[in-house]
């Protein structure tokens, strides 16, 4: 569905990604993981469009969008949510939802709310209250339903956990597996490695710019030096 | 007297609000004051005033005339002037100094095209004046009051119920967000600089009929009131724009009744100073500073 072939990408001298290649077929989950620094944010805004890259392609359904401007990129079909969840904070909720959807043309964007109302009913009990007054959970909720509202082939998910409380980051894995069972196909980019790797089914290891190990999950999770690194010590997971 | 003044200051506090809305539009969607604003402003006057002389469509075609020469010339700024430099990603600066390029040349060109002396603006309304229970209130007062209070009661509600108010709003509180939300924040920014200058422009013809007099100078002071009724409204805020121009209005004019007419200025800013003192984010500003390039 979503491939990316060769990429590279930087912000003025520095060199983010050094030539990167990575796959996410239809109907999985792929998870990014690395540490800070590691170049997984870039990875997604090169997708996304948001920062050029120098060399390289990124094929959505077989055609390079690496050169496409944002919001045509959102328009063919991905959608990112943001890392630090950027809730348009002085808009109702509602309207943080209607935003999700402001490129499409159909006329089944009710429908749609209705559905992510379903599966976030705290949303719908606060749609008139602004963006910027939910808690972090449910900013996070309306920045997936927002995101989902453009109906999406493929979604972006950029560190979703980042500042929860781990029960909250438990309904946060769980949306987005449920999400990924109705027929989503998921790209995770998580620090939160253990329940990344819990819910995907391939893994990419990226370190300081390039792709060092890449696999089923499950395998990664059982690599040595992932768990050295990434699971805390030898005897984890 | 007092209600008197009131009706006095609304009126001209009505035409401060409509500029000032132009420069939080502006400052919202780029994070940039454009300095060229108050020349768009008396741009728009002087075509107005042509048009009502030579072309005899009345005041509405006046305003209409002037709204369009100043979209025209915000479109012209946007491309040649601020969107070449936002593309090379140079220092928030630039464009502002780009703006006040902007703003010499306008003011050049008009003292070129309509010459340096001040014009009186044809009478296009009755002269009739009203009394209201000993408040007098003029036909063009009215005219002024409803043009700039229905132009921002219409965007108003077009901000907050449209596709594309939404849109808007959405581009000035976070351009990247907006992107990925499918905007295209490039067409936004095009738009609300249009839309702001077109304010401008149409607030051009409206001084113009409270004046009755103008020239190609008057873009400064008149810039710098709008700049000081968006700070004093607090950066970017629509409503602290309206009410902040009317206020300005309103001191201006009482401190003129209240005998300190060579003052006015100095009255006014004065009071904004205070103001700030004690709200330095500006009567509706939030505390944290939001918006992006």
């Amino acid at each position: 569905m979503l491939k990316i072939e060769q990429l590279a990408a930087g912000y003025g001298n520095i060199q983010a990604l050094k030539n990167i290649d990575l796959a996410v077929p239809a109907g999985k989950i792929v998870s990014l993981i690395g540490a800070n620094g590691a170049g997984k944010t870039t990875t997604m805004k090169a997708i996304m469009g948001i920062i050029k890259p120098t060399s390289g392609r990124v094929l959505f359904k077989d055609q390079d969008v690496s050169r496409m401007p944002t919001h045509k990129i959102v328009n063919g079909g991905i959608s990112l949510v943001p890392e630090g969840r950027s809730i348009l904070a002085r808009m109702t909720v509602l309207e943080n939802l209607e935003m999700g959807a402001c490129q499409r043309r159909d006329n089944e964007v009710q429908s749609d709310l209705k559905r992510i109302f379903a599966r976030f009913p705290i949303l719908e009990e606060r749609k008139a209250q602004l963006g910027g007054t939910l808690s972090g959970g449910q900013q996070q909720m309306l920045a997936i339903g927002r995101a989902l509202m453009a109906r999406p082939e493929v979604l972006l998910l950029d560190e979703p956990s980042m500042g929860l409380a781990p029960l909250v980051v438990a309904d946060i894995f769980k949306v987005i597996q449920e999400i990924n069972q109705a027929g989503m196909t998921v790209l995770l980019v998580e620090q939160n490695v253990r329940q990344a790797l819990k819910i995907a089914h391939h893994a990419y290891v990226l370190e300081t710019g390039r792709i060092v190990l890449s696999g089923a999950a499950a395998e990664i999770a059982n690599n040595p030096r992932v768990m050295e690194a990434y699971l805390g010590g030898k005897k984890a997971v | 007297m007092f209600w008197q003044q009131m009706v006095n200051g609304i009126t001209l506090g009505s035409t401060y609000s409509l500029i000032a809305l132009g420069y939080t539009l502006i400052f919202g969607v780029l994070n940039i004051v454009n300095m060229a604003h108050g020349e768009i402003f008396m741009f728009g006057a002087f075509v107005g005033l042509m048009i009502a002389v030579h072309a005899n469509v009345g005041l509405a075609g006046a305003l209409l005339a002037a709204m369009a020469t100043g979209a025209v010339l915000g479109y012209l700024m946007e491309v040649l002037a601020l969107r070449p430099l936002r593309r090379r990603k140079v220092s928030e600066l630039a464009p502002l100094i780009s703006t006040i390029g902007v703003s010499i040349f306008l003011e050049s060109l008009a003292l070129r095209l309509f010459g340096a002396e001040a014009q009186s603006f044809p009478p296009v309304s009755s002269t009739q004046v009203f009394d209201l229970a000993g408040v007098k209130i003029s036909m063009v007062q009215i005219i002024i009051l409803a043009i700039s209070c229905g132009l921002m009661l219409v965007l108003r509600f077009w901000l907050e119920k449209t596709k594309l108010g939404k849109s808007i709003r959405a581009t000035s509180e976070n351009i990247e967000t907006a992107n990925l939300l499918g905007i295209d924040t490039k067409k936004i920014i095009v738009l609300t600089v249009m839309l702001a200058s077109a304010l401008g422009g149409g607030a051009g013809v409206l001084v113009g009929l409270a004046f009755n007099a103008i020239e190609p100078t008057m873009g400064i002071t008149m810039g710098f009131k709008g700049l000081a009724v968006l700070i004093l409204g607090g950066l970017g805020n629509i409503t602290g724009a309206m009410v902040g121009g009317l206020l300005l209005g309103v001191a201006e004019i009482f401190s003129v009744a209240y005998g300190v007419s060579s003052y006015r200025d100095a009255v006014a800013f004065g009071m904004i100073i205070l103001l700030l003192f004690l709200r330095p984010e500006g009567l509706f500003g939030s505390k944290e500073q939001q918006g992006g390039r």
